[in-house]
């Protein structure tokens, strides 16, 4: 077998399976070698579907022997969060509870888009308790480790998203954001995530979490492979009420264009307080390879988050109902408690938290009128310890598990598209937000792909490798 | 307003049929009160009688 790098993009793995050069059998090999050896500490994948991607990948391999054309991820491995349906295996959204549903009949629309492009599904991820998690910790199946340090978090609730693609088992994984869920382990593991414009990407057959804050994305270790999934991925689906109609825009034209004649500000005022010194060097560094000092203010971003918080408590909790009466002791309890509670905020609010957010969409977005991306922290510190509960910002004690979100929040509040950037700090990596407005991921991915060609953001290999 | 609260869970719990057991209340409430602090900022905004809420069903 040719020695395939753990490291080796997805780009480059496509182009070695297209030239022949190597065998997509190999490199799904290969992919599963290093779950073997890895993962005993990672704990990224709950589910490895071996027997399925050697037989995709074998096949893969006939359709190329026998001239056939093959897409552009053709034997790229990659690995789904475990909320997307995988013929087979029953969608568990990181729960107890759901291991007793049926086994899916029908993967995930964006399984099907991925392995359409010559993608080949090793398994499906570790992630937080139904979603409800920035942690990347699960009382049933372990916390997804980080693969910089393992005695600290992956980030949640996509934990093991950002686990395996950090830790170069494979190239591409599949997760979900709701507030945060990308762009946290994609900080806290230091890669590259895109949580795309909120109805952009189709999430049928996906486990929910608050359907009109649920967005699907892809993390990758470049802003090339990042742009190569998100572009396969896209398109309409009626099975995914949200799913736009627009035509598919391709990234990949465009992602060498540069940032000529872009307008781009640094988020003031919030998203410069409730900060470690880490994440404020991140956004640093980012802005001066941008060449910017403009600032941009967020108008009510706090009040955002609070309005994001009460929606995505009550709509969970609403989710959940049946099963906090029937089998509230399977729940982890964090999750459980925070349910039972969401269940009890009066309606009125919730009412007002919707309302707000129409008005502050349209005061968001006629900030885009003059400027075309901003920049803001992912995180507020880089990946805290294992069963950490508490941090201190801006002099106060605050419970980890809800505050690591507090500048991802504001954002997918209202749907906007953010690349995570990570800046490979030492010793642990951190991630910056690139947001642009609805539907322009492309100028999103060029400042990434430009900020990485510089240096100045780039996935460090993970430790030991 | 510590009484008023604990009476409040009682009653919504009942009302719900939701189980609240005596070890999950601290955490309950706790959590219902950064809810209510957080609801609270977003009610304390003013908005114009007209503001639509942004629902995302469309016929």
């Amino acid at each position: 077998m040719p020695d395939i790098s753990p490291l080796m993009s997805a780009a480059e793995t496509a182009e070695a399976v297209t030239g022949r050069r190597i065998m997509a059998l190999e490199a799904t090999e290969a992919a599963l070698g290093r779950i073997a050896a890895r993962d005993t500490i990672l704990n990224s994948f709950t589910d490895v579907t071996a027997d399925r991607a050697r037989a995709r990948a074998k096949a893969i391999d006939a359709e190329i022997a026998a001239g056939k054309p093959v897409g552009p991820l053709a034997g790229v491995p990659f690995a789904v969060k475990n909320l997307f349906d995988v013929q087979g295996l029953a969608t568990r959204a990181g729960s107890k509870i759901n291991r007793d549903r049926a086994p899916s009949r029908r993967d995930a629309t964006l399984i099907e888009r991925m392995e359409a492009a010559g993608a080949v599904l090793v398994g499906a991820l570790n992630m937080g308790e139904y979603a409800y998690d920035f942690t990347g910790e699960n009382v049933h199946d372990g916390p997804s480790c980080n693969p910089h340090d393992p005695t600290r978090m992956a980030g949640g609730s996509s934990g093991g998203s950002g686990s395996a693609v950090g830790g170069a088992l494979v190239p591409i994984a599949l997760g979900s954001d709701t507030n945060g869920s990308i762009r946290v382990p994609s900080s806290f593991c230091g890669i590259f995530g895109l949580k795309p414009t909120y109805g952009r990407l189709s999430r049928a057959r996906s486990y929910p979490f608050v359907t009109s804050f649920d967005h699907l994305g892809p993390f990758a270790r470049s802003a090339r492979d990042l742009a190569l999934a998100y572009d396969v991925m896209q398109g309409p689906d009626a099975d995914d009420a949200a799913c736009t109609t627009r035509p598919v825009e391709p990234t990949l034209p465009s992602l060498t264009a540069g940032i000529a004649g872009l307008r781009i500000a640094i988020a003031s005022g919030y998203f410069q307080h409730n900060l470690f010194p880490e994440a404020a060097e991140a956004v640093a560094r980012v802005a001066k390879a941008l060449r910017t000092t403009q600032t941009v203010e967020i108008p009510e971003a706090a009040r955002a988050r609070a309005a994001a918080y009460i929606v995505t408590t009550t709509e969970g909790a609403s989710l959940h109902l049946d099963r906090l009466r029937s089998r509230p002791n399977d729940f982890d309890p964090a999750v459980r408690d925070r349910l039972i509670a969401g269940a009890m905020v009066p309606a009125a609010y919730v009412d007002k938290a919707q309302k707000f957010r129409r008005w502050y969409r349209a005061r968001v977005l006629e900030l885009f009128k003059s400027v075309d991306l901003i920049l803001a922290p992912a995180t507020p510190c880089t990946a805290p310890r294992l069963g950490q509960a508490s941090f201190m910002l801006d002099g106060v004690e605050l419970p980890v598990r809800p505050n690591i979100g507090i500048h991802t929040q504001p954002i997918s509040f209202i749907g906007l598209p953010v690349v995570a950037v990570p800046v490979p700090l030492e010793p642990m990596p951190i991630g910056v937000q690139l947001i642009a407005a609805p539907w322009r991921e492309d100028i999103a991915l060029r400042a990434a792909y430009l900020l990485e060609k510089m240096g100045v953001v780039a996935a460090p290999a993970p430790k030991g490798l | 307003m510590a009484d008023h609260l604990d009476d409040y869970i009682d009653a919504v719990a009942r009302v719900m049929a939701l189980p609240v057991e005596d070890a999950w209340r601290p955490a309950v409430r706790a959590n219902l009160e950064v809810s209510l602090r957080l609801a609270r900022l977003v009610d304390e905004f003013p908005l114009p009688d007209e503001t639509e809420p942004a629902a995302i069903y469309s016929a």
